[in-house]
């Protein structure tokens, strides 16, 4: 069977301005403009958005899965990394 | 890591409410299982687009048309959201329009009724858009990541489809004779089939065991069909029709309508393709994608076109 469904995009919303952009999902068009309209009309039909991308699904690179425990590992033990981590003055205030 | 091992510790994430995300390891059957059912939902939302396209042309004013108009993109919109996060379980949208037109995959039998008049339209978003709700609310804590996702934002966009289509039916009730005897008529031929929806008897359901286990079904198929049936029987009072079943009580004891016993040879029947309408509505899905084959080799060749131009420049 032929190849019928063009390639697809990720798609990733801001809600209002600054805000983050969050990934909402995936659409297939032929190129970016197309993926843009085809975002927009999907993802955004009760104003949703005031900003798109879209980013081929090919392009993105993720963190394996199977890898959390030890790809992670380095700030498991930096306690120190916290503010808790630190004793203040009684009385201290404002800290 | 051995299977068995993988398979224990993927049970625990499900049993600590932990969602599977798409590159997480999972068993094959749940897997298959997800495909299957998220697939199924998908088509459903795609073909239920026919019955009330139907009606476009012919909605009694130009409130209830582009009311319908709208509600009829959303459908497409939910469709669109499920194939989305069904391919992120690795299966092409080709391969999944392509299980649908072989039959492999199937779609709910809701939409093989047809509908003969406008009552129907909005007996259709009061009674079929309000059962597909009991069982997406709760579909939005399946375990599967971008399946719960999709669900919530259907939910948030379903209960204007369910509103459209319960004022439909009360303004025809409240209307005149004959219209109150159309919404009537509406009402007693797609109440037991929206009751059907919710699919067999939890006894005799044979997908539920493992959907259970792992999480993808968090009630069972009488739970979620009692819900439905509570809340529309008062809805239908509000509103001065009957729910055509003479078995039909309220429950003290249980707190529930109880209710009579749903014709399980016509569910049969509509599921193995003997509906009124299954072959004209595969007819119709297949012929539009194949009439929209131009638009996909002008929009690829267009996009070459545009990166040959690029380069050049």
């Amino acid at each position: 069977m032929s190849d019928n469904q063009l390639p697809l995009w990720e798609v990733f919303i801001q809600s209002k301005t600054g805000l983050p952009y969050k990934h909402v999902g995936s659409v297939h068009a032929a190129d970016a403009e197309m993926a843009l309209q085809n975002a927009r009309d999907l993802y955004t039909r009760r104003n949703e958005g005031r900003s798109i991308w879209v980013v081929p699904s090919d392009a993105i690179v993720a963190s394996v899965p199977e890898d959390e425990d030890s790809f992670f590992d380095p700030s498991d033990d930096k306690i120190y990394r916290h503010p808790t981590f630190y004793e203040m003055p009684k009385g201290a205030k404002h800290i | 890591m051995e299977n068995l091992k993988l398979e224990e510790l993927f049970q625990e994430k499900l049993d600590r409410e932990e969602k599977i995300e798409p590159k997480d390891w999972m068993p094959e059957k749940y897997r298959k299982h997800l495909i299957r059912q998220v697939s199924q939902h998908a088509h459903s939302e795609v073909i239920g687009m026919q019955p009330e396209g139907n009606w476009i042309t012919r909605a009694p004013s130009l409130r209830h048309k582009v009311v319908l108009l709208a509600k009829i993109q959303d459908e497409a919109g939910h469709g669109l959201y499920l194939y989305s996060a069904c391919e992120t379980l690795g299966i092409s949208r080709d391969e999944l329009n392509e299980q649908l037109h072989t039959g492999k995959a199937k779609y709910s039998s809701i939409f093989n009724y047809p509908t003969l008049n406008w009552a129907d339209i909005g007996a259709v978003g009061w009674l079929v858009d309000g059962a597909a709700i009991v069982n997406q609310v709760s579909l939005q804590r399946t375990s599967f990541g971008p399946y719960a996702r999709g669900m919530v934002r259907i939910c948030k966009e379903e209960s204007f489809h369910q509103r459209q289509g319960y004022e439909i039916m009360a303004e025809m009730a409240m209307g005149s004779q004959e219209q109150k005897e159309m919404a009537q008529d509406a009402l007693n031929r797609l109440w037991w089939p929206s009751l059907m929806m919710f699919g067999p008897h939890d006894a005799d359901s044979p997908n539920s065991g493992n959907a259970v286990k792992w999480k993808i079904k968090r009630e069972s198929n009488d739970e979620l069909r009692q819900k439905f049936i509570d809340k529309t029987v008062d809805q239908a009072k509000v509103i001065g029709l009957s729910i055509p079943d003479p078995d039909l009580k309220w429950n003290e004891e249980r707190g529930h309508y109880d209710f009579g016993e749903i014709n399980w040879d016509e569910f049969y029947q509509v599921i193995n393709g003997n509906g009124p309408n299954n072959v004209k509505r595969l007819a119709h899905h297949k012929r539009a994608h194949d009439e929209g084959e131009w638009v996909r080799e002008a929009a690829t060749a267009y996009a070459r076109k545009q990166t040959i131009k690029k380069n050049v420049a």
